[in-house]
């Protein structure tokens, strides 16, 4: 699959702490979620794909250039939401964007045509004259995306977009993240910590922890193989069942009450060969209720947490 | 299904090449300042000396009786120093916000993070400091040995005095480059325009009031050198081929001058990124 970021034995120290330690990691173009506890480098990482810290050893690439050689096409070619609140202050929102559109090369009346289309995109359409300065928490974390869209970038660092959102807002933020990487064809990489965010709105993660890659991949390949899992309970030969089971293919396992987990793989069924299997072995089934593994077990299992 | 998609939209236009950034955050920084209607009033009155010191070459050029009111070389020096008065208004006022607001807003990153540079970006903020000073300096000064040539009707006074162009030049962007880049130094240091505001008024009073009481107590002017004003004023003497007016060395004053710039520019380097890292 085709890679938008490289990184390569990436390692950022700052003063006696290292941010990144020895990043190898690959973005591939879509919705990539960079996921991990606070301090896990998340940020430093798209700082340093910026090129605002310089890695102290290591390479990186963006869109097939290198980040220390070519730092302004690369930044012509990306958008970036900054993590904390950030605006030109003194501007209405549609100045703004429009601004931030020139300094990216936009000429001027494209640059006003492009802030009004992306404000009404991100939802500030009736808002776009007033003073930025004035907006709730939620209208800027908006106008930040604005400002990174206006210019049409190729790729977005999008830090913790929902922070301080109220849940309506942060679900409106998500579909918009969602849509961007879906179906306007513009490759993006969430930074965030919140597990929800970013099963939500990616394809594929890479799992930081204490400035280290923990886990890389599409998001569905982590969970697992393909297959579903049920939690079943029986009364009846418990062993004889579980090996009746196995000898259909089916992978069982327990769990500390009575209740065990069916890994029922692709193509040998579903439910109802668990309940087929129960009927023709003669056990009694009292609890069948499928089991989804979620982008959480993915987490807890790669930074190592029970 | 809708007859137009009015969702997000990609960008079919042309892009300017890297390297003109400048010139927007130029344009944006000096239309803010514009918008405020006491700011044009202060350059509006930053002109009276130049409506007096046109009104004596009109007069000199037309009553030959009161010829005693005539420019001189030494006018052009001496509108120079006066308008020393508004450069240092104009520079706290359009000046102490320019970095620091950014800051406060932490608007830094996002510059950063845009197709520019960081001495781009210095760049369009000296652009506002340098484009408000030079218009009440340089531009009136040049339009005052116009006007002068103009009421005179000849050349003469031209002819016998044509380092004027060059000083004039020289002398204007010594002292705007000085108030410039101090003061922007300056602003990148802090996230509050007040504080910028008064640390550059105190920068400039105290090392004044430094020399005056070291001169009150010496009786000498060799340390004339102390005060960044005395530097620029002693320089620009020179520069209209006067009589330096204190005792300190020409060159030494031009060291000052340089030191101050260079170390606003370093100061400048180091403040002005995309991320502020605290070990």
């Amino acid at each position: 699959m085709d890679a938008v970021v490289n990184l390569d034995g990436v390692t950022v120290i700052y003063g006696k702490n290292q941010a990144l330690k020895n990043v190898t990691a690959t973005f591939v173009r879509g919705a990539v979620g960079l996921l991990g506890p606070n301090g896990a480098g998340k940020s430093t990482m798209l700082k340093a794909l910026l090129g605002f810290v310089k890695p102290d050893k290591g390479t990186m690439s963006v869109l097939g250039m290198n980040v220390a050689d070519s730092p302004l096409p690369i930044r012509a070619r990306i958008g970036y939401m900054p993590e904390n609140d950030a605006h030109i202050p003194g501007m209405n929102a549609v100045s703004f964007v429009a601004y931030c559109g020139q300094l990216a090369g936009l000429p001027a009346v494209d640059a006003m045509q492009r802030a009004h289309e992306v404000l009404y995109y991100v939802g500030l359409g009736e808002a776009r004259y007033r003073n930025v300065d004035t907006y709730s928490t939620g209208m800027k974390q908006r106008i930040k995306l604005a400002q990174a869209l206006v210019h049409d970038p190729d790729l977005l660092f999008l830090d913790e977009p929902t922070n301080g959102m109220d849940p309506k807002g942060r679900d409106e933020m998500l579909e918009l993240v969602r849509d961007l990487g879906h179906n306007k064809g513009v490759s993006l990489i969430l930074s965030s910590h919140l597990l929800p965010d970013v099963e939500f709105t990616c394809d594929h993660v890479v799992v930081m922890d204490k400035g280290q890659v923990a886990a890389q991949g599409p998001i569905e390949e982590l969970k697992g193989p393909a297959g579903r899992v049920y939690e079943l309970r029986i009364k009846g030969d418990l062993p004889g069942f579980l090996e009746e089971l196995a000898r259909r293919g089916m992978d069982t396992h327990g769990t500390d009450d009575d209740v065990m987990r069916v890994f029922v793989p692709a193509g040998a069924g579903d439910q109802q060969s668990i309940f087929k299997a129960a009927t023709e072995f003669g056990v009694q089934v009292r609890h069948l209720r499928p089991s989804v593994p979620t982008l959480e077990d993915v987490f807890a299992k790669a930074i190592g947490e029970e | 299904m809708p007859i137009h998609d009015q969702s997000y939209r990609h960008y079919g236009g042309g892009r300017a090449l890297p390297g003109r950034s400048w010139t927007v955050i130029a344009w944006a920084g000096i239309m803010t300042m514009i918008r405020k209607r006491v700011f044009i009033g202060l350059l509006l009155i930053s002109m009276a000396p130049f409506i007096v010191v046109a009104g004596r070459a009109w007069v000199a050029a037309n009553y030959p009786q009161m010829s005693m009111l005539a420019p001189s070389a030494e006018t052009f020096r001496q509108y120079l120093e006066w308008q020393g008065f508004f450069i240092f208004l104009i520079t706290v006022w359009a000046g102490a916000g320019l970095i620091a607001n950014d800051r406060r807003a932490n608007a830094l990153q996002i510059y950063l993070s845009k197709p520019l540079m960081r001495s781009e970006y210095i760049a369009g903020k000296l652009a506002v400091l340098f484009g408000f000073l030079m218009l009440i300096t340089f531009v009136p000064a040049m339009l005052l040995l116009l006007l002068k040539i103009a009421f005179d009707g000849n050349f003469t006074f031209l002819k016998e005095n044509l380092f004027l162009i060059p000083a004039i030049t020289i002398g204007s962007l010594i002292q705007v480059s000085v108030a410039a880049f101090l003061m922007l130094a300056l602003s990148s240091l802090s996230k509050s325009a007040r504080y910028v505001g008064i640390l550059y008024v105190g920068i400039t009073f105290f090392t004044s009031a430094i020399y005056a009481v070291l001169y009150a107590i010496t009786g000498s002017s060799r340390i004339a050198w102390i005060s960044i004003n005395n530097n620029v004023l002693q320089v620009v003497d020179v520069v209209f081929r006067l009589k330096p007016r204190y005792a300190v060395p020409w060159q030494v004053s031009l060291l000052v001058i340089i030191a101050v710039v260079v170390v606003s520019i370093s100061i400048l380097e180091r403040r002005v990124r995309g991320v502020e890292v605290v070990t």
